[in-house]
């Protein structure tokens, strides 16, 4: 850690882990729900469930983000954070907000929730993904103004490379799209158009310079690489990406009720958005063979070439399995896009949010650059099981899919949803044991930062 | 990648090519929306229809069922619940309305809500109207 201020950067990675085990409990609970169908009914209903788990993995993939660019700015930045003091205060209004919410979840039906919050004032909610209360919203805008100020005038008065300004321009773009979770029209069509500008143009658009601009900055730190070169890429990777990823949005609209002529513009240029993943995929392998040292912090260079593989696979390969709209129209709200979506979000946004965690926090706790080798190697194990077990769960997830979409869409006779799954229950128990291998994964993750504390830190080689 | 190709050529590109096809996007989103009253059925969308698709939200309906593809896996498409049901109203408020209280035993059950028959009744026309908006023929056949 070179500067005190990078030290605001810890209490948001705490929080996202303590989150993330709350999404996989959750995740748990919606996948033993699949098979047996009246767990935890009528307390935990499945749809309650699943906002905790898909709003849990939003909410602390933010914090990660936030984590990250606390941490990375002011060393490229080479000056101290703009207002720490502010950066820590919105730490606690974020967390305060998130656990309000789920709470709320938790405690009462969503529609009272609604009525709580006074939802038919400026209704906002009961939109996937989008489901906090109109004041959860508000909150999350005020906190992304408080942290672009700070972030901003943190770049602004020092050094500015260009992992900076990419990252920045990731974080405004992040917080300007959300804004569109405020539409809200009677028009379903005009609703679920607009809906896609938050989402995808999030995961598909400017939360691919944000892993992008990370990726670069834990790859210049790990490798010693000319920043020249890393930031090259840079730019062409996320050339790619937005060349791609923002036409790419008419995948969205083939069936929602509008124009057909979005089969072409989506089909074409989302066929293309595995390409920047793939440059990502070989810019990592690249950085990592032409690498001018052999840093000690092993574990968080596995981290950084996993999110460049498994982003490519999940987002990449997984995601243009069933972007071509005449495919799309059988598989379209199948478990095919259950497992695309499973394997994108892990391989790009949870692995570069562990990649920058396992950089930096050796570092925020106090060593000089690396865990010992006990922790890392327990932190590796716990790689592998959490990343074999995803591949498992999409791979599983993907089998359930197929059999839907042709039992339910594609065979002669086509049978009912509910026929159709208890058919296919087979692969949902799989995917089930598969998630439990992730705890397990997820659990030795967490123990990695309480053993090996007391031994020595992992030693620099010299150059190889 | 050396030699000719260098920094800021790769930056030009990235800006350039930003601007150029987000520029495209906002042209194809204006061509959309002017092309919409054809096909999003917005003439069937009365006071009664919106107030459907707001108990629809405050009840989190999407976070188990699918409406024109999107949503949770989790419970059946509704888009074309209502063709589904011969194109009948009242087959869709039974259906709303018979949901046991405790669930039933092993199996998924949809939660009893205890909507009034008015509240019903908006649901099912919203699920009408979302059922006559032109979706380029999706889904492949009744089952959703």
């Amino acid at each position: 850690m070179k500067y005190q201020s990078q030290a605001v950067a810890k209490p948001y990675f705490v929080a996202a882990i303590i989150l993330f085990v709350a999404q996989i409990l959750f995740g748990l609970i919606l996948g033993l729900q699949y098979v047996v169908g009246d767990f935890l009914f009528p307390e935990i209903p499945f749809n309650v469930a699943r906002m905790v788990h898909t709003n849990a993995l939003i909410v602390w993939l933010l914090f990660g983000f936030m984590g990250a660019t606390y941490y990375l700015v002011p060393e490229e930045a080479e000056t101290e954070l703009y207002a720490p003091w502010l950066a820590r205060l919105m730490f606690w209004i974020f967390l305060a907000a998130a656990g309000a919410t789920v709470a709320g979840y938790l405690l009462v039906p969503y529609a009272t929730l609604a009525e709580i919050t006074m939802n038919n004032l400026f209704p906002t909610m009961g939109r996937e993904f989008l489901e906090q209360p109109t004041i959860t919203k508000i909150g999350i805008v005020i906190v992304a103004l408080a942290f672009l100020f700070n972030v901003g005038m943190t770049v602004l008065k020092g050094r500015k490379t260009v992992v900076n300004l990419v990252l920045l321009l990731g974080l405004v773009g992040l917080a300007v799209f959300f804004l569109f979770s405020f539409y809200v029209p009677d028009n379903l069509v005009l609703d679920k158009f607009y809906w896609w500008w938050v989402v995808h143009l999030w995961v598909e658009g400017v939360w691919e310079l944000i892993l992008g601009a990370i990726l670069a900055f834990v790859l210049i730190k790990v490798t010693g690489v000319d920043r020249e070169v890393i930031e090259k890429w840079l730019y062409v990777i996320i050339a790619l990406a937005l060349v791609t990823g923002i036409i790419g949005t008419g995948h969205h609209f083939y069936w929602i009720g509008t124009p057909e002529y979005w089969q072409w513009w989506g089909s074409i240029f989302s066929a293309l958005e595995p390409l920047p993943f793939f440059m990502m995929t070989v810019f990592a392998f690249n950085m990592i063979n032409r690498r001018r040292r052999n840093h000690p912090n092993k574990v968080a260079t596995l981290w950084a070439m996993g999110t460049a593989v498994m982003a490519f696979l999940g987002a990449g390969v997984w995601g243009f399995m069933h972007t071509l709209s005449p495919i799309n129209y059988y598989t379209h709200g199948t478990q095919i896009t259950a497992a695309h979506g499973h394997m994108a979000f892990y391989g790009a946004y949870v692995m570069i949010v562990l990649t920058i965690i396992s950089y930096a926090m050796p570092t925020l706790r106090g060593r000089t650059a690396a865990n010992s080798n006990t922790s890392q190697v327990l932190e590796m194990w716990s790689f592998w099981l959490m990343t074999v077990s995803m591949v498992f769960i999409t791979l599983f997830l993907t089998g359930a899919g197929v059999l839907q979409a042709y039992l339910q869409r594609v065979s002669e006779a086509p049978e009912s949803f509910m026929v159709v799954q208890e058919k296919i229950a087979l692969f949902y128990w799989m995917r089930e044991v598969a998630g439990v291998v992730f705890l397990i994964g997820l659990v030795l993750y967490i123990l990695s930062f309480f053993i090996g504390n007391r031994e020595p830190e992992a030693v620099l080689e010299p150059a190889g | 990648m050396s030699g000719t190709f260098t920094k800021s050529m790769a930056r030009n590109i990235f800006y350039g090519g930003s601007v150029f096809f987000f520029l495209l996007f906002l042209a194809l989103t204006f061509n959309t929306t002017k092309a919409l009253p054809e096909r999003d059925n917005r003439g069937a969308i009365s006071p009664v229809v919106a107030k459907g698709k707001l108990i629809w939200e405050e009840n989190d309906c999407i976070g188990c069922h699918t409406l024109l593809g999107e949503g949770a896996y989790f419970a059946p498409e509704l888009g074309n619940v209502y063709t589904r049901y011969g194109n009948s109203k009242e087959a869709i408020i039974g259906f709303i309305k018979s949901r046991p209280v405790d669930g039933i035993p092993g199996r998924r059950s949809m939660p009893q809500f205890n909507f009034s028959d008015e509240e019903l009744n908006a649901l099912a026309e919203f699920l009408k109207y979302t059922s006559e908006i032109n979706t380029a023929g999706w889904p492949p056949n009744v089952q959703g």
